[in-house]
């Protein structure tokens, strides 16, 4: 086992540079990001790095943490709410080995979260930054492929045919009908893709205390959103903007108003709902909060 | 030409690069994300050849590179010690056109010239524009101006001195072109405030 110290001096003998990337890098990368928060929403491309991880595994907002992190930071990755999931897990391992940094699971304790697709169900502080791994950072391109017309679109805020495409869902379903990366509308400006986070946790982005950051690895994109910023769901007036419901609370902590994953137990159709975000799970059940399932039938089983 | 001949070797860089490059960053993203708020911004022992000041050589030293044009105001262009330092440690172009700059440093800042001659970026690219790096001497005082807008939970007082008369009412115009427009950073000696073009200007006395 090596000791922070050794690993530390390790790292000054040439293995990595302080959170892998070289300073030309971060410096790169670093005025994207201001550019990003001085204009909310707007995605600032920039020069995006090979890591050693494929694309679509959090490339961009591995560049983004390296970019910000200090050696006193504490860092938490979350992968669908997730500590515990091979993504996170292999980027927290990732910087536990290239920047020495701390890292925690709880939600409190950090001062910088990486995500990729959910927002833990504690309010952040003003203290910490949000980073949001993202694969398509354009909201518009599904709905226009060309580059030079989204860019014109944005340029002159002609959002009309997003609102065609959720009036489509209307048409065709009778309700809106997107439920993940629900387009926001940032700062009355800039319509922006909150990455694949269920549309559950757009609210959340409304006025947050902590600043959020966005990075598009593959796609070379860069934005954010300032803490205390507006950020509104696009809706219509007749068919406003609703959040999922769950039927049940969290099997295993009884919290409800949470964001419950499906977990099957057994072949013969057994399921429970559970918290996505494993963190608050925990705290809950630690605070004595017990759910119909009385305690984590997993664990119990020992298959956990 | 004679610039470049009449002094010694350049004073020494960030003492930590890497980390010291990271912490004045750091003050930059808060402080730009938190409109109006100084952020500490600590040199330690590093020193910038005057008239650029610590914080000011600190956080040039932290963003500059090859990639970006840097506009100097008249006492700064007049220090060669002030391009060598810029020149050898950041490698960054030195632009006499304040409409190709992606940096201005100010060290004069009440003798600051027009905000609407530095670069805006256009309506496509809104990030191709300039961010002004002026060192005042106090951000404390009497409020000029209200701030509201992202990065503030409610509307904030704000003072930066000194500044030219017009000041406000130019930098008010350019925020009104949003998403064009430059970004202020005011430094002091140990401080750091930011002024995104994000930030709604309300003048006193209006």
């Amino acid at each position: 086992m090596t000791g922070p110290a050794e690993s530390a001096r390790e790292a000054a003998e040439g293995e990595y540079n302080f959170a892998y990337l070289d300073e030309q890098t971060k410096r790169m990368i670093r005025r994207a990001i201001l550019k990003a928060i001085a204009v909310p929403g707007y995605q600032v491309p920039f020069a995006s790095r090979e890591m050693p991880m494929p694309y679509g595994w959090g490339t961009g907002g591995v560049q983004v943490t390296a970019s910000i992190l200090g050696r006193d930071d504490r860092l938490k990755v979350i992968d669908q709410g997730s500590d515990d999931t091979t993504n996170a897990v292999s980027i927290r391992a990732f910087f536990e080995k290239t920047a020495q940094v701390e890292t925690t699971t709880q939600t409190g304790e950090a001062t910088i979260i990486q995500t990729r697709h959910r927002i833990p169900e504690k309010a952040l502080s003003q203290d910490q930054v949000i980073v949001y791994q993202v694969p398509i950072p354009e909201p518009l391109r599904y709905l226009e492929p060309r580059e030079t017309e989204t860019r014109k679109m944005h340029a002159l805020a002609e959002y009309g045919l997003m609102h065609v495409k959720l009036y489509e869902d209307i048409a065709r379903h009778g309700h809106i009908a997107t439920t993940y990366a629900y387009p926001v509308k940032v700062d009355g400006r800039y319509v922006m893709d909150p990455s694949p986070t269920p549309k559950f946790d757009n609210p959340k982005m409304h006025g947050m205390k902590a600043l959020q950051l966005f990075g598009a690895g593959r796609e070379k994109r860069i934005y954010a959103i300032p803490p205390h910023t507006t950020v509104e769901s696009l809706d219509f007036e007749d068919h406003p903007f609703k959040v999922q419901t769950f039927d049940r609370p969290c099997a295993i902590c009884g919290a409800e108003e949470v964001y419950l994953d499906e977990v099957i137990l057994d072949d013969r159709g057994g399921r429970m709902f559970v918290c996505s975000d494993t963190d608050h799970c925990e705290e809950r059940r630690a605070a004595g909060h017990v759910g119909e399932a009385g305690g984590n039938p997993l664990e119990r089983e020992g298959a956990a | 030409m004679s610039a470049l001949l009449d002094t010694a070797a350049p004073l020494p860089g960030l003492p930590d690069p890497v980390h010291d490059s990271q912490a004045a960053f750091r003050a930059v993203m808060n402080a730009l994300a938190r409109p109006g708020k100084p952020q500490k911004l600590d040199t330690g022992d590093f020193q910038a050849p005057a008239p650029l000041s610590n914080t000011a050589g600190a956080i040039a030293l932290s963003l500059f590179d090859y990639d970006t044009p840097v506009w100097l105001d008249a006492e700064l262009a007049g220090s060669s010690q002030v391009w060598q330092f810029l020149r050898f440690h950041t490698g960054c172009p030195i632009t006499d056109d304040p409409g190709e700059a992606s940096f201005a440093l100010v060290s004069d800042a009440e003798h600051m010239p027009p905000l609407s001659s530095f670069n805006q970026g256009t309506l496509e690219y809104p990030d191709r524009s300039t961010t002004i790096i002026a060192m005042v001497d106090k951000l404390t005082g009497a409020k000029a101006v209200t701030l509201s807008g992202p990065g503030l939970k409610k509307p904030a007082g704000f003072n930066a001195s000194p500044l030219p008369p017009s000041f406000w009412n130019e930098l008010a115009a350019i925020h009104a072109q949003f998403p064009r427009g430059v970004d202020m950073l005011f430094v002091t000696q140990k401080q750091v405030a930011g002024l995104p073009r994000s930030t709604r200007i309300e003048m006193k006395g209006r």
